[in-house]
C-alpha cells in the first residue's frame, strides 16, 4: 500500500481493436487504448457513445466479437465478471446496485466474499478459525468505513440512505475487494455540488492512498478535467481522442462531437 | 481543600495543576478507564496509567521540539484523546494550550492564532493542516504544526510539519536519557499559573482570550464534583467543542479531579448513536439537542402502531402528572406510583434505553432558555435534568439548580463558593474562585468586566425569585423600563411566547411606553396542520394569520403568558395588553432577522412604525403596506389590514418593593 509520489507505471490493461455488436447494432468499433498503473483514466462521450459497454467489456460482462484484452501482459479469453473480480477488477454501477434491505456494513462485507476461505456452512458456526477470519475481514471493512467517512450509517439499511451516500457505499464495497483496477460508472451522477466534491476527494484519495488504478465514466466535464490523468473520448462507438485533459480539450473532433458541427 | 475533601475522594491540595492531578490519578487508580475513543467501530479504552505514560512522552517530545515555558500551543480538532493529552502535556512543560473551534474557517483562526501568539499548533488531520498552511504566512508566530491523523498528508514535505507519533517517540527517547525530566518540570508549575486561554466565540466583536489559572479550573471543577457527588465511576461524553469552557470543565477538569471516564464519539455525526452505546451517567447538552431528541421520539411514535401509540401517550400523561414529583421526592399517591412503575417497565425504560439515558444520574443544560415542555418531558421520565448558569469568565459554574428544586424558568442557586449580587441596573454580578485572571492582551476589556475587588459583570439582567433562585431575564442592555417604572424584559416575554408551538416569532415593545404590546408570527407548520385537521381552508400565510379562530388561539396563549408573568411581581409589568399577528413572516431576506434568526429589534420597529403607533392608540385595526423580497430577488408589495386585539391582563400585585 505504501507508494511514494505518484508515478504512472506500466500498462495494466490494454484493449486492442475491440469491436462489439448487438445483432446489427455496432456498439463499439475498433477501439484501442490502454490503462496504466496508478493512473486515473476518464472515459467520456455523449449519450450512447458506448462508454458503459466499454466498461462491461473490460469487466468481462460483454464479449467483443473482435479484438483482444491484455491484463497484466496476458491475454484474457472467455472472461466472466466473477473471474475479472478474482483477478482484481472491481466496479460500481451507473444505477446503484446494492442490497437495499441490508445494512451498509453488510453490503460492504459482501465485497470481501471472494477473499473468504471458509464456506457458508463454516461461517454459520461463529467459532475458532472462522471467527478469526470474520474479524480480520471486518477490520478491513472498518478501515474502509473510516476512510470514506460513513461511520454514522454503518448500521443503517442502504435503502433508507440518500442517493449520494448509496453511491459512497457502493464505492466502499468495490474497495473492500482491494482491487488493482477500479471501474466507476458515473460515480457522481445525480449528486449535488457538495456531494460531487466529496466524491472527487474520495476518488483522488483512493488513487493516492492505495495506488489503485481507476477508470471512470463521467459526464461532468469540470470533474473529468480536474481529476483525471488521461481522458479517452468515445462517440458513436468510435474513439475520437486519447490524451491528457488539456490535449483532449483542444481537440477539434471532440469539440465537434460535443457542440455539433455547423453545416 | 481540606482533609475532609480527600476523604470524599477529592485529590489532595498539593495536586494544584493538571499534570500533578494526572500523576495522582495514575497512582491511585492506574487501571481504571480514563478516556475512551471509538475508532474503527470499536470503543478503545485508555486507563489512567496509560494516559499518564502517553502524556509524559508527549510532553518531553514537545519540549524537544522547542516548546518553552509560557509558549502558546494552539489545539484544533474534534474531541480526541490525543488532543486532550496535548493539553496536559503542554501544561506539564509550562506552556499554555489554546484550543480553537475546529469548524472555524481559516480567516477566523488567523485572528486567534495571531492574537494568542501561538508558536505551535497541534491539530487533528489534513483538513486542519490545510487551513493552517493557508494562513501561516499571516501568523508570524506560528513555527511548528503537529498532526495526529496522517491520512492525505503523505505528500506534504514541509519541515515544520510533524507527525504526533514522531513527536512522542522523540519524547520517549528524551525521557530515557533524562529520567528525572518530567517529575522535575511539573513540580515547577503551581496553581496560580495560567492553565489555559479560551477564546470567547465572539458573537459580539472580536473574540477575547479568557485566561484561566489552574486554581480557577481545578477549584471550580472540584466544587462541582462536591456539589453533585460525582465519583470516579461516572461515565461522560466529550462531544462539544474543546474550545468551549463547558467541555473544558466537564470533560477535562472534572474528569481529572474525580477520576471518571470521558468518551469521545466516533465523529460528530454519530454522537446520538454513540450515546446510546455508551449510556453515560453524566451528560451535558444545550437545549436544542434535548429538543431534537424529543422531536425525533415524537415523530417516530406517530409512525408506530396504534397500540404502541396509545400506550405511549397514556403513560406519558402519567409521567407528566407524577414523574417529576417522584424525582423531586414529593408525595405521590400509591396508585399513581404503581402506574408510574408499570410505565417504567413498558415505556420509560425502553425509551430511555433507546436514547442512551438508562444509566443517567445527572444531566445539565444551559446556554439559552429551555422550553418547559421539553424540560418536563425528560424530568418526568426520571432524567435528573438541571439548568445551570455560567460563563467562560467564571470557569462555568455561577448557579446550579439543587436536587429537588428544579423549575423550568430559573437557573438555580449560587454554586459552592460563588457570591452573586444584582446591580441597580438589574445586571447580575458574581465573585468566585473561578473568576478569570484577565483577558489576554486586552486590559481595557478586563477593566470593563472585572472590578478591582473581583466582581465580574455578566451583562445579563436577572433577579432572585422568592425561593432564592436566580432568574435570568435578558441581556442587560436590552432591558428597558415602562413609563410607570416597571421592568420591561422583551426577550423573556418573547421566549415565553415562542414556547407555544403555534408561535414562531414574537417581538415585544414597551420601553418608554405606557404598557407592553407585541407582534406575533404564527408558525405555518403547526397552525397549518391545525387548520388541516379542522377543515379550515386557507390560501396563504396572510389568510391563515388573519383567521379569527387563529387570532383567538393566539390570544389564549398570550393570556396564559400573562398569568405566568404575574406570578413574578418583578415581571408583572411585562404583561401584554395588545397584540397583532403580522401578515408576513419575519425574514432574514428582508433584513428583519439576522442570518442566525435573531430578531433585529430596531429594524423591525422602524419598518412597522405605523403598526406600533396603532398598537399604542385606540385603533381596532391598522393598515400596512410592506415591501418584500422574494427568494429569486424580485420585490413585491403586501398590503394588509391587521386586526389589533386587546388581551385581558391578570391583576397586578401591589406595587413591587424595590429589589435589593
Amino acid at each position: 500500500m505504501s507508494y511514494g509520489d505518484k508515478q504512472i507505471g506500466d500498462t495494466l490493461l490494454k484493449v486492442d481493436n475491440i469491436t462489439l455488436a448487438f445483432g446489427g447494432v455496432k456498439a463499439l468499433t475498433d477501439i484501442s487504448f490502454e490503462i496504466r498503473e496508478h493512473e486515473i483514466l476518464a472515459i467520456i462521450g455523449p449519450n450512447g457513445a458506448g462508454k458503459t459497454s466499454m466498461l462491461n467489456v473490460i469487466n468481462g460482462f460483454y464479449h467483443p466479437q473482435q479484438g483482444r484484452i491484455m491484463f497484466r501482459g496476458a491475454e484474457r479469453r472467455a472472461m466472466r465478471p466473477h473471474l475479472a473480480a478474482r483477478q482484481g477488477i472491481a466496479r460500481t454501477f451507473q444505477n446503484v446496485a446494492l442490497f437495499k434491505g441490508m445494512s451498509t456494513l453488510d453490503n460492504i462485507m459482501t465485497g470481501r466474499i471472494l477473499k473468504m476461505k471458509s464456506n457458508i456452512f463454516q461461517q454459520a458456526i461463529y467459532w475458532g478459525a472462522n471467527q478469526r477470519e470474520e474479524i480480520a475481514h471486518r477490520e478491513v471493512v472498518e478501515k474502509i468505513i473510516d476512510f470514506l467517512e460513513i461511520e454514522a450509517i454503518r448500521k443503517t439499511p442502504v435503502g433508507r440512505l440518500p442517493y449520494g451516500l448509496q453511491k459512497r457505499v457502493e464505492l466502499a464495497r468495490a474497495l473492500a475487494m482491494e482491487p488493482d483496477l477500479l471501474l466507476l460508472d458515473e460515480p457522481m451522477a445525480g449528486m449535488n455540488v457538495e456531494e460531487k466534491e466529496d466524491m472527487c476527494r474520495f476518488v483522488l484519495d483512493v488513487n493516492d492512498e492505495f495506488g489503485t488504478t481507476i477508470a471512470l465514466i463521467e459526464h461532468d466535464m469540470g470533474v473529468v478535467m480536474d481529476i483525471s490523468d488521461r481522458v479517452v473520448v468515445l462517440d458513436y462507438g468510435r474513439k475520437l481522442a486519447d490524451g491528457s485533459p488539456d490535449e483532449v480539450r483542444a481537440n477539434q473532433d471532440v469539440i465537434d462531437a460535443y457542440l455539433g458541427v455547423s453545416h | 481543600m481540606s482533609t475532609a475533601d480527600s476523604a470524599k475522594g477529592l485529590p489532595p491540595a498539593d495536586c494544584d495543576t493538571f499534570p500533578k492531578l494526572l500523576e495522582h490519578q495514575c497512582r491511585i487508580r492506574p487501571g481504571k478507564p480514563a478516556i475512551r475513543e471509538k475508532s474503527f467501530g470499536i470503543w478503545q479504552t485508555h486507563n489512567w496509567g496509560r494516559v499518564a505514560e502517553e502524556v509524559r512522552s508527549l510532553a518531553a517530545g514537545l519540549f524537544a521540539l522547542g516548546v518553552k515555558r509560557g509558549d502558546k500551543v494552539a489545539i484544533v480538532g474534534d474531541n480526541r484523546p490525543r488532543l486532550y493529552w496535548t493539553m496536559t502535556a503542554v501544561q506539564a512543560i509550562g506552556g499554555v494550550p489554546v484550543p480553537l473551534y475546529q469548524d472555524s474557517v481559516a480567516e477566523e483562526m488567523t485572528y486567534v492564532l495571531d492574537h494568542a501568539e501561538a508558536r505551535f499548533a497541534v491539530v487533528e488531520d489534513q483538513e486542519q493542516v490545510d487551513k493552517l498552511l493557508e494562513v501561516k504566512e499571516r501568523c508570524a508566530h506560528l513555527e511548528h504544526i503537529v498532526y495526529d491523523e496522517p491520512r492525505g498528508l503523505r505528500h506534504y514535505t514541509q519541515a515544520f510539519l510533524h507527525h504526533f507519533d514522531a513527536v512522542q517517540s522523540e519524547g520517549r527517547d528524551y525521557n530515557k536519557v533524562h529520567p528525572d525530566f518530567y517529575d522535575g518540570v511539573i513540580a515547577t508549575s503551581q496553581g496560580t499559573d495560567t492553565a489555559i486561554i479560551l477564546y470567547t466565540s465572539g458573537t459580539t466583536g472580536k473574540p477575547k482570550g479568557v485566561i484561566l489559572s489552574f486554581d480557577n479550573v481545578i477549584k471550580t471543577a472540584a466544587n462541582g464534583v462536591k456539589l453533585e457527588n460525582l465519583t470516579a465511576d461516572e461515565e461522560s461524553m466529550a462531544y462539544l467543542p474543546m474550545a468551549w469552557v463547558g467541555d473544558h470543565i466537564f470533560s477535562y477538569g472534572q474528569s481529572f479531579v474525580a477520576g471518571f471516564c470521558v468518551a469521545c464519539p466516533e465523529s460528530s455525526a454519530t454522537v446520538m448513536h454513540d450515546l446510546r452505546e455508551l449510556g453515560p451517567t453524566y451528560f451535558f447538552a444545550p437545549p436544542r439537542i434535548f429538543e431534537n431528541i424529543l422531536t425525533t421520539v415524537m415523530i417516530r411514535m406517530e409512525d408506530a402502531s396504534w397500540v404502541k401509540r396509545k400506550a405511549f401517550h397514556f403513560f406519558m400523561a402519567v409521567a407528566k402528572r407524577s414523574g417529576s414529583r417522584i424525582l423531586d421526592g414529593k408525595s405521590v399517591g400509591f396508585g399513581e406510583r404503581l402506574l408510574y412503575a408499570l410505565g417504567g417497565l413498558l415505556i420509560y425504560g425502553p425509551l430511555m434505553n433507546t436514547l442512551g439515558f438508562t444509566r443517567i444520574r445527572l444531566a445539565y443544560t444551559a446556554g439559552e432558555a429551555i422550553g418547559p415542555d421539553i424540560f418536563d418531558f425528560y424530568r418526568s421520565l426520571g432524567v435528573n435534568l438541571k439548568q445551570l448558569y455560567g460563563s467562560t469568565e467564571a470557569s462555568v459554574f455561577i448557579t446550579i439548580q439543587p436536587d429537588g428544586e428544579i423549575e423550568a424558568d430559573t437557573v438555580g442557586k449560587p454554586a459552592i463558593d460563588v457570591e452573586i449580587k444584582i446591580a441597580d441596573s438589574g445586571e447580575v454580578l458574581f465573585r468566585s474562585p473561578g473568576v478569570f485572571i484577565e483577558y489576554f492582551k486586552n486590559p481595557q476589556a478586563t477593566a470593563e468586566t472585572k472590578t478591582a475587588d473581583g466582581w465580574v459583570h455578566t451583562g445579563d439582567a436577572g433577579f432572585f425569585a422568592d425561593n432564592g433562585h436566580l432568574k435570568i431575564i435578558d441581556r442587560a442592555k436590552d432591558v428597558g423600563r415602562l413609563n410607570d417604572g416597571g421592568l420591561f424584559a422583551p426577550k423573556y416575554v418573547e421566549n415565553k411566547l415562542k414556547f407555544f408551538p403555534d408561535i414562531k416569532e414574537a417581538v415585544a415593545f414597551g420601553h418608554e411606553r405606557g404598557f407592553c404590546a407585541a407582534f406575533v408570527n404564527i408558525d405555518l407548520v403547526a397552525v397549518g396542520s391545525w387548520a388541516e385537521r379542522n377543515n379550515v381552508p386557507y390560501g396563504s400565510y396572510q389568510e391563515l394569520a388573519s383567521n379569527p379562530q387563529v387570532l383567538q388561539t393566539i390570544k389564549a396563549h398570550i393570556e396564559k403568558v400573562n398569568r405566568d408573568l404575574v406570578a413574578d411581581p418583578q415581571l408583572a409589568s411585562c404583561q401584554i395588553r395588545r397584540f397583532l399577528v403580522l401578515h408576513k413572516e419575519l425574514d432574514a431576506d428582508d433584513g428583519e432577522l439576522t442570518r442566525t434568526r435573531k430578531v433585529r429589534r430596531g429594524f423591525v420597529a422602524e419598518r412597522y412604525q405605523p403598526l406600533i403607533e396603532a398598537l399604542y392608540s385606540d385603533a381596532g385595526s391598522a393598515y400596512i403596506e410592506t415591501e418584500v423580497t422574494f427568494e429569486d430577488g424580485r420585490k413585491g408589495m403586501i398590503k394588509a389590514d391587521l386586526q389589533i386585539i386587546d388581551v385581558d391582563i391578570a391583576p397586578v400585585a401591589p406595587p413591587l418593593k424595590q429589589a435589593s
